[in-house]
């Protein structure tokens, strides 16, 4: 397996063996379970589908209901598909456990949901620099200042940054460090911060450069 | 949340004596030269505890050749060996940043 699903729970501190304090995010990863594998005479790419989290029975639409029994799995909430070698080794419905998929040391990548911060001015959004303070200006503080020329070409170009809603996008940070793999608890440490508010989901990849 | 508590549990050190600020302590700290490992002693005036579980850190005030110096201690920290309260102080503050401008005679008149 080249990842593993779960939830952020949080930071905290630790002390690595040297007596250095290291920010680490607890991340409550797995346990996964197997739902699907795609191979390559099948799906044209290999990959092994994986679910986590609990979700009530009800909730499940019937293709999904019918997906889950194929696999012989409890409705989970969350399903992603992670690539790469390691297809042979895993059955659906099989178990995922943290320690399986990571050990300590491991260079990672997080992928996460970043915190919605709303309808954003341009200063906060594209860190623009906003108008002058003094010489007699008024209302141009956080104003996004020209967006573009007149009769030619009569047009606002595409792409041009102006303010709008911000955050709740996906968000990737790589090259992390896993500081601790507890398995009783199935709970992931990993040095640094994670995108995403507390109880968000995360896809947390080996890095390929590293495997 | 529990989950997070956990972690930190696994972290924290039992059977620190209670100090508070005010206190004069004597600190035992592991240094590393090389790869030789001693301990050296700080002793000194808490003027402030921080935090609480893994994240909590004291201060320690002394004057060293007449030189103020004050060292941030993470409270759990391994490198930590030995924590002594050798004086009880008396102080009316939880942080006792106003030493910083007393002379020594002082400091000894408001904490005890």
């Amino acid at each position: 397996m080249t990842g593993i699903l779960g939830k952020k729970l949080g930071m905290t501190s630790i002390f690595d063996d040297a007596g250095q304090v290291i920010p680490c995010t607890v991340i409550e990863a797995g346990p996964c379970y197997v739902t699907q594998i795609k191979t390559v005479d099948r799906d044209g790419y290999e990959a092994v589908q994986i679910g986590f989290g609990e979700r009530k029975e009800r909730t499940v639409t019937k293709p999904l209901r019918g997906h889950f029994a194929h696999a012989n799995v409890k409705p989970v909430r969350l399903v992603k598909e992670f690539r790469g070698n390691g297809v042979s080794d895993v059955q659906p419905g099989q178990e995922i456990t943290v320690d399986r998929v990571f050990t300590k040391g491991d260079i990672v990548k997080v992928v996460g949901t970043s915190k919605g911060k709303g309808f954003q001015g341009v200063v906060r959004r594209h860190h623009f620099g906003g108008g002058a303070r003094t010489h007699g200006q008024s209302d141009r503080q956080r104003a996004p200042g020209s967006i573009g020329s007149s009769s030619y070409p009569s047009r606002v170009f595409r792409g041009q940054r102006m303010a709008g809603r911000m955050g709740g996008e996906q968000i990737t940070v790589r090259n992390l460090t896993v500081v601790g793999v507890i398995p009783d608890s199935n709970l992931l440490l990993i040095k640094g911060s994670v995108p995403g508010a507390i109880n968000g989901y995360l896809e947390i990849h080996k890095l390929k450069s590293h495997q | 949340m529990e989950k997070l508590k956990l972690v930190e549990a696994t972290q924290l050190k039992t059977g620190l004596p209670d100090f508070h600020p005010g206190d004069t302590i004597n600190v035992h700290v592991r240094v590393i030269e090389g790869d030789k490992e001693r301990v050296q002693q700080f002793q000194g005036v808490v003027i402030a505890r921080h935090g609480a579980g893994m994240n909590a850190t004291f201060t320690v005030r002394k004057i060293s050749d007449g030189v103020g110096v004050e060292r941030i201690f993470p409270l759990h920290s391994p490198r930590l060996a030995k924590i002594e309260r050798v004086k009880e102080g008396s102080v009316r503050r939880a942080k006792l940043y106003y030493l910083r401008e007393l002379a020594s005679k002082a400091i000894r008149q408001k904490t005890t």
